[in-house]
């Protein structure tokens, strides 16, 4: 796949978490516009790999925007320049031959670098742990239908539950806060009749586990929801804190 | 009482006081901005002298002052307290932030926009408030009406409080609306109306106390 792109590359290089990081950077020639961002960094870590160097470490997996694994800050923003993609749904025809691309890991107390531009995102499984779930019987799954649930209902927890956790609201907020994670999470569950039991319960457990892991408070800049690729919105936010207070206010 | 101070410490908790005391204050942008306003009725500050001295021997206004006083101070130390919380929680910088894609200046600087406040507000309660309630400079002869006149003389004065103004509109044209979001209030049915009513707000409180030291400066009300 020969193209006619030529890039300048200022990529994030840290050894681990205990040893500060710096910038290094690659130039890269012949890219193809077809290319994912994540193939032109294949393209380069051949390179590196065949001269003996250390390639770039970044998280990927499923490679089409479903994982939540890739999570690169490119030129300013999470997942680069588009709306409403992950870094391996962006492609090369988004920038433009000669540019200089600034490649960054998620910055966040919460999530340390593991290598280049891998972080840590176990804070957001302790998060889920803290009371993202519903206790339920295992056995014979029941009738469909034995619950009601209307369609807008329904329609609004999926909205919610389509987050992928993986991460970009809190590399967009100035703040590195997991609002919008967390609200997606809380609200997936507090909108259909499973989630009751727990309802209370849940919303103080995981926003006491969010501050724990060192995440910031939300400014409602709204940077979240722009720059998350599955358009969670901050109505979720809203219905967290509705949970959490009322929840504060009304739990003996 | 536990419950109540560890809830109002956390993340939610924290924003919480900040929306309940920056709607208090925003109630309070109303009466003020409204008396003040009474100096454009052209009457040589006869109405706008009358509604001062109402304010400051009014007991209920007395003890509301010291409330507003509370509440502007909770308001500061509550975002002192998350400027301070937030900025740690990214401790390696990024070096290339592009914030305009995603989100308003103003939304991100509300610590910047609110700490020029407090300087403003530190020179405006100096040329009022002090003057007023706490000296015995305030006569027949020379009312506050009077004073505004003087201070307004002063064209350095006059732009710094046209700057204070600005950045009066700008904290509110992103905290109206962010306090209704952070109180939980987000709703199709009434996030647009609030969101247009908070701009209105933001505006016309801002343009309308930017207007009194420059009219009073360039004569142009009597």
């Amino acid at each position: 796949m020969e193209g006619n792109l030529n890039l300048t590359l200022k990529i994030w290089r840290q050894k681990n978490a205990q040893i500060a990081g710096k910038f290094e950077t690659y130039q890269v020639s012949g890219i193809s516009e077809d290319m994912s961002f994540l193939e032109m960094i294949d393209v380069l870590n051949n390179r590196l790999i065949e001269e003996g160097d250390d390639p770039v470490a970044f998280d990927h997996d499923c490679r089409e925007g479903i994982c939540g694994m890739c999570s690169m800050y490119i030129n300013g923003r999470p997942h680069g320049p588009n709306k409403g993609v992950t870094t391996c749904q962006l492609h090369m025809r988004s920038f433009s031959d000669g540019q200089t691309i600034t490649i960054e890991p998620w910055r966040a107390e919460a999530f340390p670098v593991i290598k280049d531009l891998v972080v840590n995102r176990s804070a957001f499984d302790r998060i889920i742990s803290a009371g993202g779930f519903i206790s339920v019987n295992t056995g014979n799954a029941q009738d469909a239908n034995s619950l009601p649930i209307p369609k807008d209902d329904a329609d609004e927890a999926f909205a919610a539950a389509a987050c992928i956790g993986c991460g970009a609201c809190v590399a967009a907020c100035k703040n590195a806060s997991a609002m919008l994670f967390t609200s997606a999470k809380i609200s997936q569950l507090a909108l259909l009749p499973q989630g009751q039991a727990e309802r209370s319960k849940r919303a103080e457990a995981m926003v006491a586990q969010m501050d724990e892991e060192g995440f910031g408070a939300c400014s409602n800049t709204g940077a979240c929801e722009a720059e998350c690729p599955k358009g969670i919105s901050i109505e979720n936010i809203a219905r967290m804190n509705r949970e959490y207070f009322s929840s504060v206010f009304t739990s003996k | 009482m536990a419950w109540l101070s560890k809830s109002l410490n956390s993340s939610l908790g924290k924003k919480l006081l900040m929306a309940i005391t920056g709607l208090f204050l925003v109630s309070f942008l109303i009466v003020h901005c409204g008396l003040n306003a009474t100096i454009f009725l052209n009457d040589g500050g006869v109405t706008f002298n009358a509604g001062a001295e109402f304010m400051a021997k009014n007991p209920i206004i007395r003890t509301m002052e010291i409330v507003l006083f509370g509440g502007l101070l909770l308001h500061i130390l509550d975002g002192l307290r998350l400027w301070m919380d937030n900025k740690k929680k990214r401790p390696v910088a990024y070096a290339v932030i592009d914030g305009a894609a995603n989100s308003k200046w103003y939304s991100r600087s509300m610590g910047l926009l609110g700490t020029l406040l407090l300087l403003f507000l530190i020179i405006h309660l100096k040329h009022f408030w002090y003057f007023s309630r706490l000296t015995d400079n305030l006569t027949e002869e020379h009312t506050l009406y009077n004073e505004m006149q003087a201070v307004f003389a002063s064209p350095i004065v006059v732009a710094i409080y046209v700057l204070g103004c600005i950045s009066l509109g700008y904290h509110l044209l992103h905290g109206f609306q962010s306090a209704f979001q952070s109180l939980g209030w987000n709703h199709p049915k009434y996030t647009p109306t609030i969101k247009c009513i908070g701009a209105a707000y933001a505006i016309i409180i801002a343009a309308l106390f930017a207007a009194m030291p420059i009219a009073l400066h360039f004569n142009l009300i009597h």
